[in-house]
């Protein structure tokens, strides 16, 4: 009795399929005008591991600096800008394309039985315009950075500084758009193109989790780019919508960045959450514990996401009865997580667990997502948030849930899909180990920022008080073992691709469409359409399936 | 402890000692926030227990090895309702145990002292109604009611004091205000927590709680000689707001005698109680903040006066308790040098009658 | 919102030979195109709303803040000319729509003709707007460095200010009448751009459909243009009112 469910073909005869999406057509313009969604989805993947790794040096610059209490590793301009871009870069550049644009660009067709999104000129055009708002970024950083912080706030970001605003401005408006018309793709896709038999309720709950993202994608970044606008307005012409001195409400530009911001939070992690349930379902061999709960939840935090805004303004001076509101709202909007995590749980109850990477980076994200969440209801209360908001503990809150939660829900999503995206296995062993480094290396980080914060230390601090200093060091000494644990997945996915096991059709034993047709899939991903005759995560009809395939005579690859 | 080297030992001890999870407790509210935070975290601890025991339970007890074949379970409503309401109603009972600790935190009693304090980029200004400045530092008394009247001349910034566990931001154009009684003497941190630019994290500075009569006698010390009132009362006059806001029967402006506090009908319809916002509203956008009965042709000052200035206007009009005191405004500022040229008609100065008479503010 | 395409009754025949041209390959047949092609108009539109939702609360606060403000300087605005414009649209809507019946119908001629119609309105819309803009420059009613407020503090040298009977504004209220303008203009130019981009499109399709391309059966370009169109039509129907008729008796 193995203690793995992988199941791959005998790998003396195995041979990566020869018509695949890959080898279809060669040459760089295949690539660059292609309207193929796993095309897409791996140009994205390419360019967000990029972009990533740029947010990541700058977050060790961060921690460099902050391993003494002077402000003395570089000047003080120089560290509030490098802790801008690592905000701009991590969120706008990394956190809110991640699943979607990767995972949910290459899968989202194949596992409601589509060959294609509904828009795959638009798809491209996505890519094309995120392209184009990172390399504005880049271009942003080397001519000289923006220190205003990820948020903007004016008056700031419009009359007291003289960097970079106005193009840092411009890059996250047209990479707002890329996200917006891949919001729009999935939600057409998923209404206008599922296959016969594939309702709504026998979608994997990937699918659920992407559609509501893509609501918050295409109802809140339109926000935000008028909130960009408004604000390259007032810096340049000096309109006067966000200064006191003509009249205008400083506070406005709050509102309208946060009524966008905050539903972005859930546009980065309910993809995340929907990579979750299917590994979780897939490595206990069930399908997922109430599953309409958690369909439903995604939507409900959708949904909620919109209302809660202003407990990022608590102490801003808005009226005390907005925030008798706003954190009544938010918490119920903590309530469909917890729904969640509990589900997940009970998934594993009477299942058959096995314990290959992407689970350990599920329970990783259950652990640390939990916390995160938990944390954020501390500052969701409004007299806990006057002593902790605006300090490290919503630091470690963000990261916990961002870093804890999202990024491993995103290596968990790759290690799962990899076989499929590249016909190859990952070396086991030691993406397992590369886990369970991250996950130390990431507790090492950011837990002591928890106390950081209650113990007062604000953020956004280039210099602070000496008796800060311990924990700040044990910080940047998780974030080297964090490095490594991120370091190890690019070298060692790379060498698989080259050298990993031959995967095959279905080396974990899934459920999903995506698992039914062969690895690389091909351009349309089936051959016949797909009818939809089980319900998700049907572990019996796979079952019969196999024992069919088996009574046949039938080769593989 | 033969064995650790005496340089480690001190070092755990110092650490040990030095190191707590949160900052002193040194206000009224710190130990009612501490408490809920407490909870928190324990009902945090408590959920993160069980779901952590669940997985690892689960884990060993249906790894693969041990339980083949899994059982599809389709769902449970009866546990759905119960992870849903349980966590539900804890986050509800730390709403509203949150809520009262923020109304408390916001909503100043009525025998809180006042202190203003302007931020800029990027020090903190305190003034002391006694006349008493401070940079970066601001001194209190213990076992008083201290409010705090706040803003900023530039951008956000945000007064935040670990110790008392109070933090607020001070936001250019509006007050804010945030209150603290302070317990246990001692200097305790300030910072500027709301990123300001590049200075930010050099906005910092010290909260000294002193017993009382250390208070006082630092007062004495400190003060510059002019009260903040005193010099509202130059200002009055410089800015010739006399020439209207005076004694006279016929004057062009309400006397703003007693009317700090009072209840106040505008042309508008509107009915206002006169408090700091409303005076510097009132100052700066005086046509929107026209008392009934008077035409609209107060100037504004935007642009004219800082906001040192303004709170110094501010406090002369919150201690004008009679229109005799108006008078001898006029009278104590007729002479200085700034006044030589505001032939102002309240500078003819008409009979001054006893202050009781005229008392009253025309409502 | 129809999904009955999304589950048809079989699995599909190779019928590659049998498609009409314009069928793209993962679409099953041209219902389902046509019909995915709309629905992502209508959530396009749907993110227009949301992107003019935040200038419209903008506008919304500080109108409530600042009423007398915005009321002078709402006379500022030239109600014929704005009226006119209003009337231009809304006539190009219409030929818009016409030109979507004649697709339907396969008029070419028909459509052609109003597209160009369309297009010839929508100009006549941003010339209007142009003279309004360039009087507002002159007037040094552009927000910014160069902002006056002389015929806010003096109807009388004012020729607007002037015929609606305005009062002299004091100085503090005068101030406020350049939020009016900065919002004027972030709404009337956001609206203008998008017109400009129509217009640009509109040019495209008279091309195209003089070549016949929307008349053989596959309307769906024009369709969703119209769809686009009428929306900024409705835009508009809500700027005029909101900018031009404050308290206008």
């Amino acid at each position: 009795m193995s203690d793995t469910i992988v199941s791959l073909p005998d790998q003396s005869t195995a041979r990566i399929p020869k018509m695949n999406y890959l080898s279809k057509e060669n040459g760089l313009l295949s690539w660059l005008l292609t309207g193929d969604h796993k095309r897409i989805g791996i140009l994205y993947l390419i360019s967000i591991t990029f972009f990533f790794f740029i947010g990541g040096a700058l977050a060790g610059l961060i921690r460099l600096e902050l391993l003494t209490p002077q402000s003395d590793l570089m000047a003080t301009d120089t560290y509030n800008k490098v802790f801008t871009m690592h905000g701009v870069v991590m969120i706008f550049l990394f956190l809110v394309p991640s699943v979607p644009a990767t995972l949910g660009n290459f899968f989202l067709p194949m596992m409601i039985g589509a060959k294609d999104l509904a828009l795959p000129k638009v798809n491209l055009l996505s890519w094309y315009l995120y392209m184009i708002g990172g390399i504005l970024v880049l271009v942003t950083m080397i001519t000289g950075g923006v220190d205003t912080g990820w948020t903007f706030t004016t008056p700031l970001s419009t009359h007291y500084v003289n960097t970079n605003v106005l193009s840092t401005g411009l890059a996250v408006f047209i990479a707002g758009f890329s996200s917006i018309f891949t919001g729009l793709n999935f939600i057409v896709t998923i209404h206008k193109m599922r296959a016969p038999g594939m309702t709504w309720f026998r979608l994997p709950l990937f699918v659920w989790a992407h559609y509501a993202a893509s609501i918050l994608m295409v109802l809140g970044t339109p926000v935000l780019a008028i909130a960009i606008v408004l604000l390259a307005l007032e810096r340049t012409i000096g309109i006067g919508v966000f200064d006191p001195a003509k009249g205008g409400d400083p506070l406005l530009f709050q509102h309208l960045f946060w009524f966008y911001s905050h539903p972005a939070v859930y546009i980065m992690i309910l993809p995340g959450m929907g990579v979750i349930s299917e590994v979780i379902s897939t490595f206990s061999r069930k399908r997922v514990f109430g599953y309409t709960a958690v369909a439903f939840s995604s939507v409900a935090i959708a949904v909620f996401g919109f209302f809660v805004w202003a407990h990022h303004m608590f102490i801003m001076g808005v009226s005390n009865y907005a925030v008798l509101v706003f954190s009544l709202l938010t918490m119920l909007v903590a309530v469909p997580s917890a729904i969640k995590i509990f589900n997940w749980t009970f998934t594993l109850y009477k299942g058959s667990i096995t314990f290959e990477t992407p689970m350990l980076y599920a329970f990783g994200f259950m652990g640390l997502f939990t916390i995160g969440g938990l944390t954020g209801v501390f500052l969701g209360t409004s007299g806990t948030d006057i002593h902790l908001t605006e300090t490290y503990f919503i630091v470690a809150h963000f990261h916990f849930v961002m870093v804890g939660g999202m990024l491993m829900a995103f290596l968990s999503g790759i290690h799962f899909w990899w076989p499929k995206m590249t016909g190859r296995m990952y070396p086991e062993k030691i993406s397992q180990l590369a886990a369970v480094v991250t996950f130390i290396g990431f507790n090492f980080t950011f837990f002591p920022q928890f106390i950081l914060g209650t113990l007062g230390m604000p953020r956004r601090y280039a210099s602070y008080p000496a008796e800060f200093q311990i924990l700040n060091v044990f910080s940047t000494a998780g974030a080297t073992i964090l490095g490594v644990g991120y370091l190890l997945p690019v070298l060692y996915l790379t060498w698989s691709l080259k050298y990993g096991a031959i995967a095959g059709d279905n080396p974990w034993q899934a459920t999903g469409l995506e698992w039914q047709t062969q690895s690389p899939p091909l351009t349309e991903n089936f051959v016949e359409m797909p009818i939809m005759d089980h319900e998700a995560y049907d572990y019996e009809w796979l079952e019969r399936k196999n024992l069919e395939k088996q009574k046949e005579v039938a080769s593989v690859g | 402890m033969d064995h650790i080297s005496p340089a480690i030992w001190q070092f755990l001890v110092k650490w040990m000692t030095n190191f707590a999870l949160f900052p002193p407790e040194a206000s009224t509210i710190a130990p009612q926030m501490d408490a809920l935070l407490f909870f928190m975290v324990l009902v945090s601890l408590i959920g993160l227990t069980i779901v952590v025991l669940l997985i690892t339970a689960f884990s060993i007890l249906y790894s693969k090895r041990r339980h083949p074949v899994a059982v599809q379970i389709e769902g449970s409503t009866l546990l759905e309702a119960t992870w849903t309401i349980i966590p539900l109603g804890l986050f509800l009972v730390m709403f509203v145990w949150g809520a009262l600790i923020y109304f408390r935190v916001f909503t100043p009693p009525a025998n809180a002292m006042n202190i203003y304090v302007v931020g800029k980029q990027w020090m903190w200004k305190a003034e002391h109604p006694g006349g008493q400045h401070e940079i970066n530092a601001l001194h209190v008394p213990a076992g008083r009611a201290v409010q705090l009247t706040m803003i900023s001349q530039d951008v956000f910034h945000s007064f935040s004091i670990p110790a008392f566990r109070v933090k607020r931001e001070a936001i250019p154009g509006r007050y804010t205000t945030v209150w603290f009684q302070a317990t246990t003497p001692g200097t305790y941190h300030l910072f500027c927590t709301q990123y300001c630019g590049t200075a930010h994290s050099a906005m910092v500075g010290d909260i000294v709680v002193l017993t009382p009569e250390d208070y006082r006698k630092w007062l004495a010390e400190s003060t510059s000689g002019a009260s903040l009132a005193q010099n509202g009362e130059r200002l009055f006059a410089s800015l010739s707001c006399a020439a209207c806001h005076n004694t006279r029967p016929d004057a062009r402006g309400p006397s703003l005698a007693n009317v700090y506090g009072a209840k106040l009908a505008l042309t508008s319809g509107q009915s206002v109680t006169v408090d700091d916002a409303y005076l510097r509203a009132a100052i700066l956008n005086p046509s929107e903040h026209i008392t009934q009965g008077y035409a609209p042709i107060m100037p504004t000052y935007q642009g004219q006066i800082s906001e040192e200035g303004i709170i110094a206007l501010i406090e002369y009009i919150k201690n004008l308790n009679s229109d005799y005191r108006i008078q001898q405004t006029t009278n104590t500022t007729d002479m200085l040098p700034e006044s030589a040229d505001k032939t102002a008609p309240a500078a003819q100065k008409p009979a001054v009658q006893a202050p009781a008479a005229q008392g009253t503010v025309k409502q | 919102m129809s999904d009955n395409s999304a589950i048809a009754d079989g699995v599909l025949e190779n019928a590659h030979d049998e498609h009409p041209a314009h069928l793209r390959h993962h679409f099953h047949d041209v219902e389902q195109q046509a019909d995915a092609s709309n629905f992502a108009m209508w959530l396009f539109l749907l993110t227009e709303v949301m992107f003019f939702g935040g200038l419209f609360t903008a506008y919304l606060i500080y109108r409530n803040w600042y009423y007398p403000a915005f009321v002078s300087a709402s006379h500022q605005l030239s109600i014929p000319l704005g009226g006119f414009n209003t009337l231009l649209l809304i006539t190009s809507s219409f030929t818009m729509a016409m030109g979507v019946w004649c697709a339907e119908t396969r008029r070419k001629s028909g459509l052609v003709l109003c597209l160009i119609l369309t297009f010839i309105l929508g100009l006549g819309f941003l010339g209007i707007k142009s003279i309004e803009y360039s009087e507002k420059i002159e007037k040094h009613h552009v927000p910014g460095f160069h902002y006056s407020l002389n015929s806010f503090l003096d109807p009388n040298s004012d020729a607007a200010a002037k015929a609606a009977g305005d009062k002299p504004l004091p100085l503090d209220v005068a101030r406020h009448t350049e939020l009016y303008f900065s919002l004027y203009f972030a709404m009337t130019g956001m609206h203008a751009l998008h017109m400009i981009i129509g217009i640009g499109i509109l040019g495209f399709m008279i091309f195209r459909a003089s070549a016949g391309a929307y008349t053989g059966g596959h309307i769906t370009f024009v369709e969703n243009f119209g769809l686009y169109w009428h929306f900024v039509d409705i835009i508009w129907i809500f700027l005029f009112p909101l900018l031009y008729l404050i308290s206008r008796h």
